[in-house]
């Protein structure tokens, strides 16, 4: 399009998109115009009035975010309007609002968390009076109780409504909002119930000023003496920009950083408050089993018995890789196994259909930032708003800005936006598409038609026949076209997909999990080596020698014979594929607790002790020896296996969002966050 | 005076019975179906050369903003919503309207909508008007059953239907796009402009807002002519105008009379002069508690119209006249005002909400004269710091009442700093 129109901004001329906000404009043409209430990923308000503009010849200025390049006229003789934002007016104009925001702020800066990063702070230097005219009492606001993440003190509020707008219109659930009028205004969640969205801590980063701050890192550090990592997130599939602010060697606070196409900006509770876990439940030194109780021991002591244990028959010896398994270690674990001619290797500790006809039936192929083109979603055995919240707001997005039509076979649940319902009976995914429905109708038409298969479905013991009858569908809808693949897994697990990238499955002849599980259950396993999988049952292992390497003390710990300490993702450089196949790295934040060590070389160490010493010294070394699987024709009928799918209904998940891995369910936050939705959830009642 | 045969609220007294056989004794109803038929253009016309400002306090012309309106429907409906919401300290026309004269705003409606092409109007009703909202309804309900509005609306073809949505007593929902805001269902707060309602208004589809005396006048205007109707005032200030002259005179009184008539004349021909006459006359507030105060001497002479009241920097509004006289405490009297805008601030904007809460202690202070000299021009800043700076025009309203009373008594804020000063032997503390 070019519709382009003039405009004189601070006395050049200008050529731009009418489109434009006049705050874009400005910006584009250098001029910088502050804000509080203005968030480009929220609906515009418009009510600090910090954003004036002038209007040369307008009776008042403008809010400068609210009013569009169109909306102007041009000078009587034809000039393009002259838009200031350095006049007199515009100056005064600033002042006075600033002013107007400070005389009920309760300009307690030294005691407040946001200090140092407020906007109410760096604004006031910038455009405010140097002194205060206000000699009457102040307002003060009583706290809200808003749960255990976010803590409010309501009477530094600017009332900009960016936290309501953006719980409304990307957490889709209406919890928060502007309640009394005139200075009575007040921000809080209706009768102080808690938030209950997944998303609920991004208000603390909107949050201009300190009235809403982060509950869990109150008064524990300021921003300037934070060492700021970037790096990604590892709870869910998504792989989030983060940034990991330590301090020393700790990690004190875990903030979004930017990316379009994952997490726009936005995280999720789990991803931003796990990180009292990582100081808790962790494996600092090498333990080994002697007389059925775990005694902390040497590396070269723990390594020389896995080493040892190793050498016995290649068959009865099993490697499983959890959801946190970064790719470094699952390559030299894979090379190390593949050495010793162990052929019972996997990563799908769930039990999951999948990995095994080419990667595109494993991978979020569209890719996420897509699913905003998508009209038409169908959501099977899954519930993105658990497993991936930042997803789900995108899905979120897709129908309020797209009008996106969506819909869901699986178990019921409040995903934020209206969904059709197609039950929660997996048999009838056969003849779905024979159905005269609307939603069948608008996928077979649409232009970007989406399937998102989850875990909830791929894990089930008839995972592979739901596969294929999700194929089906998928190549009678013609998902899979030239320019657009809308056939999508939804993985819970961050090194899911990486792990199935270096081919971390059963070579020829080699045990599925369930197959070693069965194994070590009737003692026909000899070893069994965890790489921090920790989602077993592991009652079911009998005597089989059971080598842990992970993070923390949790299940694959507790049943360990030997513990290898490894690193958690703040504290390597590590690879992960996401759920789309993208290959991203952490960065190390801190370093690993005590004598722990990065995974890949407490693999790399093992080698050396059972003589297969492993050809890479270094992690670039090692990179070298990891590629993608080549792409292959991708026809979605032949996922999968052919057969009857079970008439079992999808459950509803068991597992909570707060637990759903090792560092999260050592982390006190997620333990109060969970029991504070459970007293929610009975109050309700 | 105007004569009594030019008058188109003649019922304003209720005096003749409201219902539909006596307003179509006064004319009301006649031949609407005919002036219907000629056409929507033709209203519109004839509204604009009628020279027809909005009476709703803005005096915006009304024909210019019916026309606004997207000469063909589209996908989306058009509306038309009468602002019925009198809030406006001082203004109490609308109601006697309403009250006594309801079919004359109904058959506005019609005439206005069909000249807009919009099926369906909305009157939104101020919260307390219980009683209005009653024989309002009922008016309503003849016109139904005598055929004159609802399908084929008196015979023109045209299918139209009137609703009353009773508010919530909010003086924010005065105020249009709150109004639109409040008739959806949602809290009334004030929408960012552009877009305009005529763009984009109820339920997103283009809306006119107009005040019920802006409505009730116009099938009049259309029966009688657009020149007789700019016959009275002077150019730019047309017609006739019912005013609510209130507060320190001898009959209080809604009237309707020409524009443009002296103040003075106003007073004294129809509301039996001030109190202990004219002389006795500290300062009148012409246009509803919004508009500054002016003193007597202007008072003295000034007419009653939009451009000689805003040539003295006050403002016809409303034309709901407040009259003071010299018993008036002109600082308390503005900051029961100040203390009526914080209250019905909305909260949503920034400079109305600090501000108007401001402008309020200060004023209590100076009530009692405990402010310092340095705080009267502090005070006119803040009044200036808030006007032209909100959403909507609730910033401006409670900006202007302090304004005039600087502009015009300034003298008398300094007695009462001077006479605290003085009685407790205070000597003046450089300010803190």
């Amino acid at each position: 399009m070019t519709d382009l129109r003039k405009v004189n901004i601070d006395g050049k001329e200008y050529e731009m998109p009418g489109r434009y906000t006049l705050m874009q404009a400005c910006e584009e043409a250098g001029a910088e115009i502050p804000r509080f209430c203005y968030h480009e990923r929220l609906s515009v308000a418009g009510n600090c009035r910090m954003c004036l503009v002038e209007w040369v010849g307008a009776p008042k200025p403008m809010a400068s975010c609210a009013m569009s390049l169109n909306d102007l006229r041009p000078n009587r003789d034809g000039s393009p309007a002259n838009i200031r934002t350095n006049s007199d007016t515009v100056r005064k104009a600033r002042e006075g609002v600033m002013e107007f925001l400070l005389i009920n702020h309760p300009l307690d800066c030294p005691i407040c968390d946001q200090g140092g990063e407020c906007d109410l702070q760096d604004q006031a230097i910038g455009y405010g009076r140097s002194e205060t005219r206000y000699d009457e009492d102040k307002r003060a606001v009583e706290e809200k109780n808003m749960g255990p993440l976010v803590k409010t003190v309501m009477t530094r509020c600017i009332q900009c409504t960016r936290c309501v707008r953006f719980i409304t219109e990307v957490a889709g659930v209406e919890e928060l909002g502007l309640v009394n009028r005139g200075e009575h205004a007040e921000i809080t969640t209706y009768l102080q119930a808690n938030l209950t969205s997944e998303l609920s801590g991004n208000v603390i980063d909107l949050c201009p000023v300190g009235a809403l701050t982060s509950r869990p890192y109150a008064f524990s550090a300021r921003p300037w003496e934070l060492r700021k990592t970037e790096t990604i997130d590892v709870m869910d599939a998504l792989g989030s920009a983060i940034r990991v602010d330590a301090r020393g060697s700790e990690v004190m606070r875990i903030l979004p950083r930017l990316n379009d196409e994952i997490n726009e900006e936005w995280i999720s509770d789990k991803t931003r408050f796990v990180w009292d876990g990582l100081k808790r439940q962790r494996l600092d030194k090498p333990f080994v089993r002697v007389n059925g109780k775990l005694r902390p021991a040497s590396w070269d002591e723990a390594l020389a018995t896995v080493a040892e244990k190793l050498q016995g028959d290649p068959d009865k010896i099993g490697a499983i890789a959890g959801d946190l398994a970064d790719m470094e270690s699952v390559k030299a674990l894979k090379d190390l196994m593949e050495n010793l001619g162990v052929r019972s290797i996997d990563c799908r500790q769930d039990g999951a259909h999948i990995g095994e006809q080419g990667r595109s039936g494993y991978i979020f192929n569209s890719g996420i930032a897509a699913i905003e083109e998508a009209d038409a979603i169908l959501l099977i055995g899954t519930n993105p708003r658990v497993e991936a919240p930042v997803l789900n707001a995108r899905i979120r997005k897709a129908w309020l800005e797209g009008d996106a039509q969506i819909a869901l076979l699986g178990a019921k649940s409040d995903l934020t936006y209206p969904h059709t319902y197609f039950g929660n009976a997996p048999s009838d995914l056969e003849s779905l598409s024979t159905k005269k429905h609307p939603f069948i109708t608008a996928m077979r038409k649409a232009k970007n038609p989406m399937i998102i298969v989850g875990m909830d479905a791929l894990s089930r013991a008839d995972g592979a026949q739901i596969l294929r009858a999700v194929g089906k569908l998928a190549a009678e809808w013609k998902l899979v076209r030239e320019d657009w693949n809308g056939f999508n897994v939804l993985h819970s697990a961050a090194g899911r997909v990486g792990a199935l990238d270096l081919g971390f499955v059963p070579l020829k002849g080699g045990m599925n999990t369930g197959k070693i599980l069965k194994a070590a259950q009737s003692g026909e396993l000899d070893t069994l080596f965890l790489l921090g999988a920790d989602e077993l049952p592991m009652d079911q292992i009998k005597d089989t020698f059971v080598v842990y390497l992970g993070s923390h003390g949790d299940a694959g710990a507790h049943r360990a014979d030997v513990i290898l300490p490894g690193a958690a993702y703040t504290e390597k450089n590590a690879s992960f594929a996401n759920t789309e196949g993208r290959w991203q790295q952490t960065r190390a934040a801190t370093a690993p607790k005590g004598d722990a060590k990065e995974d890949w070389k407490i693999i790399r160490a093992l080698s050396d002790h059972a003589g297969r010493t492993l050809p890479y010294d270094t992690v670039q070394d090692l990179r070298k020896t990891m590629s993608t699987p080549k792409d292959e024709v991708f026809d979605p009928a032949k996922l999968g296996a052919a057969g009857k799918i079970k008439a079992a209904v999808f459950a509803p998940s068991s597992r909570s969002f707060w637990f759903t891995n090792p560092i999260a369910r050592a982390s006190e936050v997620m333990a109060q966050c969970a029991s504070a939705q459970v007293t929610q959830l009975e109050a309700a009642e | 005076m105007l004569a009594d045969k030019d008058r188109i609220f003649t019922n304003l007294y209720g005096r003749e019975d409201w219902r539909l056989p006596a307003a179509k004794k006064r004319g009301c109803w006649n031949g609407t179906g005919d002036l219907m038929a000629l056409g929507s253009e033709w209203i519109i016309d004839q509204i604009k050369a009628s020279g027809l400002r909005g009476r709703g306090g803005a005096g915006f012309p009304t024909g210019l903003k019916w026309s606004f309106m997207p000469k063909e429907v589209g996908k989306r409906p058009h509306y038309l919503v009468v602002n019925a919401d009198e809030s406006e300290p001082g203004t109490c026309k609308d109601r006697d309207m309403m009250r006594h004269d309801p079919h004359l705003l109904i058959e506005g409606c019609l005439i206005a909508s069909f000249a807009m092409k919009a099926h369906t109007a909305y009157i939104y009703l101020r919260g307390e008007y219980v009683f209005e909202r009653e024989r309002l309804q009922a008016a309503i309900d003849e016109a139904y059953e005598a055929g004159l509005i609802g399908k084929n609306a008196c015979g023109s073809g045209w299918d139209f239907d009137l609703f009353v949505h009773h508010g919530a007593g909010a003086y924010i929902c005065g105020e249009e796009t709150a109004l639109l805001e409040s008739l959806e269902g949602k809290k009334g707060q004030p929408r960012l402009k552009p877009p305009f309602p005529a763009n984009a208004g109820l339920y997103g589809c283009p809306t006119t807002v107009n005040n019920v005396e802006s409505i009730a006048v116009t099938p009049t205007i259309l029966r009688r002519g657009a020149d007789w109707f700019s016959s009275f005032g002077r150019p730019g200030n047309a017609g006739t105008k019912v005013y609510c002259i209130s507060g320190h005179v001898n009959k209080p009184c809604n009237v309707e009379e020409a524009m443009s008539i002296p103040l003075k004349e106003l007073i004294e021909t129809h509301a039996g002069g001030v109190r202990g006459g004219w002389e006795n006359l500290k300062a009148v507030i012409p246009g509803g508690s919004s508009v500054p105060c002016l003193p007597r001497d202007i008072c003295d002479t000034v007419l009653m119209d939009f451009d000689a009241l805003s040539e003295h920097k006050s403002g016809l509004g409303t034309a709901g006249v407040i009259v003071m006289d010299q018993s008036t405490d002109m600082v308390q009297a503005i900051t029961r005002l100040a203390y009526f805008y914080k209250h019905e601030s909305c909260g949503q904007c920034t400079p109305c909400r600090e501000g108007t809460g401001w402008m309020w202690r200060v004023l209590t202070r100076m009530c009692e004269g405990k402010a310092e000299m340095s705080e009267i021009d502090m005070l006119l800043n803040v009044s200036q710091q808030i006007e032209g700076h909100t959403i909507c025009a609730l910033g401006d309203a409670a900006a202007w009442p302090v304004q005039g009373l600087i502009r015009h008594f300034r003298h008398e804020i300094e007695d009462k700093i001077n006479r605290y000063r003085m009685n407790k032997n205070v000597h003046a503390v450089a300010a803190e």
